[in-house]
């Protein structure tokens, strides 16, 4: 049963004197599993794909534009929609660049509320996208199990700041508001009992025979394919290479807590593969467990937010930070010119060039392959095309 | 029904009545009986398939029109049919519209061969099983046509999808059940039940390691001949959006889902004839009409529960891709049940009349491993029921 999906476009002969012509497949905007709105041209022979050209602008909303008209304090809830199945990185990582252009120093109990919310967002995220993964691939109880988990986050999220799916919770110089009583107690609770979940999803899913089959082996991107192709996050470490923006060019109180960096291993196939971009994900949800409890055990007492003017106007300069988001290294890029609008914001995204890399991918890979292929890059359209 | 014909024509009240009109008559009659049954059937598996689901997924389903949602499908039926029936403009519009008709009489034609009790049955045919098998193939033809006519890529692709797997897998389906007629002797639906007993260790299932392993195969052929998952790629939703009836709308749209439904009962009608017992049940009463109503309800407990394994099965597995299925259909399964024909034979041949202590033997195995597995589920309960706790904030 074991053929990969990638040697069959390779065997396959057309016996002489017979012509097969190629077709031409349009496959979204409305598809039901590309995710939003991601649009492919398919050109296929039958079911083999010879390629799957990407298009994007479906979700164009001009977020970068609309910054230099909403100015430095009006942009946050902008940030929101820019990935909106991960919304804190998003927050945190436009708050860090503007902290930067002003020099503010984050309160330490600020900086603590900013990783517990990012990383309980990232479980979320990771929920969807290996819940996804599971119902692109035909298994459509994964993904309700996933989102029964999700909604116990997003009613520890709703606590602390209101909001269940764009949060607008971080503010220039620390967070909106502090932790609600007995939050931490919750909290707590929610990471003891959900991180022995995740085996219990592993022994469904993950390890289920025809799941695995159609996972490894496919579409695999080896390290120096995945450094070339700008593959960043979960997609990058699933290709083993060791790259975290959190380790490797720490922010926030990253460097006093404590956690590994999962990569893929190839564990059910070849390193690179759908399975192990997957399983990096999974393990990636363990990790964020142990920092939620490190973070929510050590959460130190003070102010979560630092005396930011009213008018905010940055001193003229540009500065790019990156934050380690749900689908990887987050840039924000920000020039300054010394008013309360920022000259320019540019954003770059994970998703982005997970997209670029599909045409790649999709030479000689069957159409079911495709959206295994786009579930497992975990792409989400608002981050494609901003 | 025969009899019953006769019957009615020399002392009923057909009486009189010309024989070939009087048989139309009869014909008509139970062809209108058992097309409101088998619409009965398909909704009401449509409505246990939802609730099932729903359970596994931790949901609720359907709870809302009738007592717990039980005829959900009565309203779901209605709202379908007073939708607008679209056609594509570029649709090859006799072929698109005869379609649904075609696969509908490919499984309605499927319920006059099944035995739901001892003289329940519309045509006992002396060919019964080949019969299933070559109407049950109309069903593709119906989908091939829909795929074809719809003027559109992906449902071609659905088509041509459920042409190759249901052609491919109808051999070991077919060699699993000439396994079976190789022990009746006879083709006959009511014979093969006949042939067995109401004990489970007289079923055909435990009745030798041959028949045990065709029985399997039979199920998984079966899945794939009806399109259930994991073998459901004729209509892979987030494949090929809704497959062959990407462009199908109202009445016509459901008759196809009936189809499905309908096959999903089919399917368990006919292993739990081949393989269960059928309606066999310990002589209880002297009452005919009883005892009958109990064979009925044997039939159908029987049968629904491998429509509830279906289901099972259908909230557990992925789904496999189109390549994985055929190397699975011509690989694997082909030459197994060749070989297990063969092993049958010498069975056969060696012991004629079936050997007593091996029918104990794969009973009691049978046991032991329901008995594993539902040991395996409660563990796998308690290890998760203590976290399953509803959020103490809602």
């Amino acid at each position: 049963m074991s053929t990969a999906g990638i040697e069959i476009g390779l065997e396959r002969e057309t016996p002489a004197g017979l012509e097969t012509e190629e077709m031409t497949l349009n496959m979204g905007p409305q598809h039901p599993s590309t995710h939003g709105v991601l649009r492919f041209v398919v050109k296929a022979d039958g079911e083999v794909m010879r390629r799957a050209i990407p298009d994007i602008g479906y979700l164009h909303r001009s977020i970068e534009k609309i910054s230099e008209k909403v100015g430095y304090h009006g942009f946050m809830p902008y940030t929101d929609r820019v990935d909106y199945v991960s919304a804190m990185q998003c927050n945190q990582g436009w708050a860090m660049a503007c902290e930067k252009l002003a020099s503010i120093e984050v309160p330490r109990r600020g900086e603590y509320c900013r990783v517990i919310a990012c990383e309980l967002g990232r479980i979320a995220s990771h929920l969807i996208s290996v819940g996804t993964t599971g119902m692109d691939i035909g298994a459509f109880t994964p993904f309700t199990h996933a989102l029964r988990e999700r909604e116990r986050i997003n009613n520890l999220l709703e606590e602390l700041c209101g909001a269940r799916l764009t949060f607008n919770y971080m503010r220039i110089g620390g967070c909106a508001w502090d932790i609600p009583p007995g939050f931490v107690k919750r909290a707590s609770e929610f990471v003891e009992q959900f991180e022995p979940l995740i085996d219990e999803y592993n022994e469904l899913i993950s390890f289920n025979k025809i799941y695995v089959e159609r996972l490894a082996n496919v579409a695999i991107v080896p390290a120096e394919m995945a450094i070339a192709w700008n593959l960043v996050g979960p997609n990058l470490r699933g290709s083993g290479v060791k790259y975290d923006v959190r380790k490797d060019v720490p922010y926030s109180v990253y460097p006093e807590l404590e956690f590994d960096v999962p990569v893929g291993t190839g564990e059910r196939g070849t390193l690179g593969d759908s399975y192990d971009r997957y399983m990096v994900r999974m393990n990636e949800m363990k990790e964020s467990c142990r920092i939620l409890r490190q973070a929510l055990g050590g959460i130190p007492e003070g102010p979560v937010i630092a005396k930011v003017p009213r008018t905010f106007k940055p001193p003229p300069g540009e500065v790019y930070v990156r934050v380690e988001a749900s689908r990887g290294d987050m840039g924000w890029f920000v020039v300054s010119d010394g008013t309360a609008f920022p000259a320019r914001t540019h954003i770059r995204t994970g998703s982005f060039s997970a997209m670029a890399i599909i045409e790649e991918l999709s030479k000689g890979l069957m159409i079911a392959d495709l959206v295994a292929v786009i579930a497992s890059l975990d792409i989400v359209a608002p981050e494609v095309d901003r | 029904m025969q009899q019953l014909a006769d019957s009615l024509l020399q002392t009923g009240f057909l009486q009189g009545v010309p024989t070939e009109a009087g048989y139309a008559l009869v014909i008509a009659f139970f062809a209108f009986v058992l097309l409101n049954f088998i619409m009965l059937i398909a909704g009401v598996t449509s409505w246990l398939e939802r609730r099932v689901w729903a359970r596994i997924q931790s949901r609720v389903g359907p709870n809302r029109v009738g007592p717990q949602g039980v005829i959900q499908w009565l309203a779901d039926g209605i709202k379908n049919i007073m939708k607008e029936d679209i056609v594509p403009a570029e649709a090859d519009r006799p072929l698109f519209k005869a379609a649904p008709y075609l696969a509908m009489m490919g499984f309605f034609a499927t319920f006059a061969v099944i035995p739901f009790g001892d003289g329940l049955v519309v045509a006992d045919l002396n060919v019964g099983v080949l019969y299933i098998t070559a109407v049950t193939a109309l069903v593709v033809v119906g989908i091939l046509m829909a795929g074809w006519a719809s003027n559109n890529k992906w449902a071609l692709l659905g088509g041509i999808r459920s042409a190759a797997q249901i052609i491919s897998y109808e051999i070991p389906a077919g060699i699993a059940v000439i396994t079976v007629v190789l022990f009746t002797g006879s083709l006959s639906m009511q014979t093969i039940i006949r042939a067995q007993g109401w004990a489970p260790w007289d079923w055909f299932l435990f009745a030798n390691p041959f028949l045990c392993i065709a029985s399997f195969i039979f199920f998984v052929s079966a899945l794939a001949e009806g399109n259930r998952t994991p073998f459901d790629l004729p209509e892979a939703e987030s494949e090929l959006v809704a497959g062959a009836f990407t462009e199908y709308s109202g009445l016509r749209n459901l008759l196809f889902f009936l189809v499905e439904w309908g096959n999903l009962y089919v399917i368990g009608a006919l292993y739990t004839t081949m393989f269960l017992g059928g309606w066999q049940i310990p002589p209880i009463t002297e009452q005919p009409v009883i005892q009958g109503a109990l064979q009925f309800a044997t039939f159908f407990a029987k049968s629904y529960f491998l429509v509830f394994v279906a289901m099972w099965i259908r909230g557990t597995l992925p789904r496999v891709r189109v390549d994985q299925l055929m190397t699975l259909c011509w690989k694997y399964l082909v030459p197994i049940t060749f070989a297990n024909l063969i092993g049958a034979m010498i069975w056969f041949v060696l012991f004629p009349n079936g050997l007593a202590i091996m029918r104990f033997a794969m009973f009691a195995l049978g046991v032991a491993v329901t008995i594993y597995f539902f040991s395996r589920i409660l563990f796998h309960l308690r290890r998760a029921r203590p976290r399953l706790r509803l959020n103490p904030i809602s």
